[in-house]
């Protein structure tokens, strides 16, 4: 069509470069739809913010926990749920791309059809990482005195991004399964809400009822909350670390294969 | 440019969902630089088609080879030399322009040179440099199918799929369409388009398929097609009703009837060139003022009555509003 043609040039790589590769192509798209969605992100900002302020200065008074402040307490509680209920963007973003006509697009081009999923995954993490942050230095502004070497902020920087990467992989397979984008944000409200608040998370869980705190002490949630809570306080750890390890790779290990088969079949037809 | 060889062959293609029969065993073939028209009303699996050529659907029976590789069996080959676009393709709202075509030009495995210098050379040429920059959300409708078909030229495959590219669009934006499309057919693309609409495939394919209830109910030129089914007709209006009559005894057995409408008659032409000229020089020799006149052509709904005795949902919808 141009006067002058442009000589195209073509890449030829294995496999698994192009996977590696596609994927980085998602993950750019992925970041750009956060940065360009101003909702979502004042949403990601200020939800957060408004949950630590009200729980400190509604339920601090009230709630006796043994640390040395209510929010020495909360603050690794706050920051593990925002990160749960942050994973269920990537379930709004798996289900608005299957359901409109970009997939089709992606699925007629030579691509790594996955990468999609990669792209949503990998770039909730880096908005978690700003909330967590901001939520950090908030809770420093507002009375949080932390206790924790450099070795232990790195431990807990590991296992928050391993939760957050096992809970966005959970969230993409509700975001294949679901029919409509609006149903999807009903399902991770549901599977979401209770999942934190019955957990030690705001509360210790000695003041539940058996049933109740017998589900609590044993949910992926309330061990990653009592790992950085014990990190950043300097507490004895006990077993919180291992374990909180152990919940999350072991829902990547089911959900990862799980959201594939899914994804594969969703597009197959 | 045009050779002689087939690039696309579809046989037998069958498909159902339960008990509803979309596809009913469909052939044809398309010849290297040419464009072949599916022509059908809403419904008639006019994208059902589309949607199996372009791996995004698995057939029930039937074969589809596509530059000598199964649709079926490689469909990673396939999908590096085709692209589509349409109304069963998108493009990235939230990214820009120029966002949106160098990355769809890396998932077609270009370098991120050739992809870049590609997208450049698309913008200037689909008059998109102004926007480049702009999310897509911002762009206007027509905007937005010129930047989806840019994008499926990106890796410039060798064929590519227009699935109804023009519907929605206004005139002034399908004209723009229209040479677009015409100036990818003279590049030697090889073109399956889609549409609803006898006058685009009229205008721009080389063969039509009409498709209708899942089935190939003809197939020709669009000139054969028309021939098939009904002439084009001349209609002239005159001032009164003694211009009327003389007219009518001039052309003699050619005038057929006056549609109802007052001072007006009709006649059937073959060539529409030479007809016309010849009637209106007899008319001229005649002296006999014309207040008006129409060349009306067969419309798809012509075709339709003629082929199936029907009318097509397409017509009859538009009739109804």
């Amino acid at each position: 069509m141009s006067e002058t043609p442009v000589e195209l040039q073509f890449e030829h790589r294995p496999k698994w470069v192009f996977a590696l590769q596609d994927s980085l192509q998602m993950i750019a798209r992925s970041s750009r739809h956060i940065i360009r969605n101003r909702d979502q992100l004042l949403g990601a900002f200020f939800q957060p913010i408004m949950f630590l302020v009200l729980f400190v200065y509604v339920f601090g008074g009230a709630i006796k926990t043994g640390h040395e402040s209510y929010i020495n307490f909360l603050l690794a509680g706050i920051i593990v749920q925002t990160a749960a209920f942050g994973s269920t963007t990537t379930s709004l973003s798996v289900a608005n791309d299957l359901q409109k006509g970009i997939m089709d697009r992606f699925r007629s081009l030579p691509m790594f059809n996955l990468a999609v999923i990669n792209g949503h995954v990998v770039s909730d993490l880096f908005r978690n990482m700003i909330s967590t942050t901001v939520m950090i230095l908030v809770g420093l502004a507002i009375g949080f005195r932390p206790h924790a070497s450099v070795a232990d902020w790195l431990v807990i920087a590991g296992i928050l991004l391993l939760f957050t990467l096992a809970f966005s992989w959970i969230s993409a397979i509700m975001g294949i399964v679901a029919k409509s984008v609006e149903g999807v944000q009903w399902i991770g409200f549901v599977v979401i809400f209770p999942l934190t608040f019955a957990s030690s998370a705001f509360v210790p869980t000695a003041g539940m009822p058996s049933g109740l705190k017998a589900f609590a002490e044993n949910q992926p949630i309330t061990q990653v909350v009592n790992a950085v809570r014990a990190l950043m306080n300097n507490l004895p750890v006990g077993n919180a670390v291992w374990l909180s390890i152990a919940w999350c790779v072991g829902i990547l290990a089911v959900s990862i294969p799980l959201a594939s088969y899914m994804f594969r079949r969703k597009t197959a037809s | 440019m045009k050779q002689n060889d087939t690039v696309i062959t579809v046989k037998g293609l069958k498909k159902s969902y339960g008990k509803n029969e979309v596809l009913k065993g469909v052939n044809f073939s398309v010849q290297r630089g040419t464009m072949l028209a599916l022509l059908g009303p809403n419904g008639a699996g006019k994208t059902t088609t589309v949607r199996i050529l372009s791996t995004l659907l698995k057939a029930d029976a039937g074969t589809v080879t596509i530059e000598g590789h199964d649709v079926l069996n490689e469909p990673q080959k396939v999908r590096q030399v085709i692209g589509l676009t349409g109304q069963s393709a998108a493009v990235d709202e939230l990214l820009t322009g120029r966002e949106n075509l160098v990355m769809m030009g890396r998932l077609y495995r270009l370098t991120a040179e050739s992809a870049k210098q590609r997208a450049e050379q698309l913008l200037t040429d689909f008059d998109l440099v102004e926007a480049a920059d702009r999310p897509l959300k911002t762009y206007s409708g027509g905007m937005r199918r010129r930047l989806d078909l840019a994008v499926s030229l990106i890796a410039t495959p060798p064929v590519i799929f227009l699935d109804e590219p023009t519907t929605g669009l206004d005139p002034r934006s399908r004209q723009g369409m229209w040479a677009i499309i015409k100036q990818l057919l003279a590049d030697g693309t090889t073109i399956l388009l889609t549409t609803q609409y006898l006058e685009e495939a009229d205008q721009l394919a080389d063969n039509i398929v009409v498709i209708d209830g899942g089935k190939v109910i003809a197939e020709g030129t669009a000139k054969q097609l028309k021939a098939q089914v009904g002439k084009d007709r001349l209609e002239l209006a005159f001032k009164d009703a003694r211009s009327l009559a003389a007219a009518a005894k001039l052309l003699d057995g050619a005038a057929v009837d006056g549609n109802g409408k007052e001072h007006t008659l009709t006649t059937v032409i073959n060539d529409t060139n030479k007809d016309v000229k010849d009637v209106l020089e007899k008319l001229s020799n005649a002296k006999i003022a014309i207040a008006s006149l129409n060349v009306h052509k067969p419309t798809l709904d012509d075709v339709f009555i003629g082929l199936t005795g029907k009318h097509t949902k397409a017509e009859a919808k538009a009739e109804e509003q």
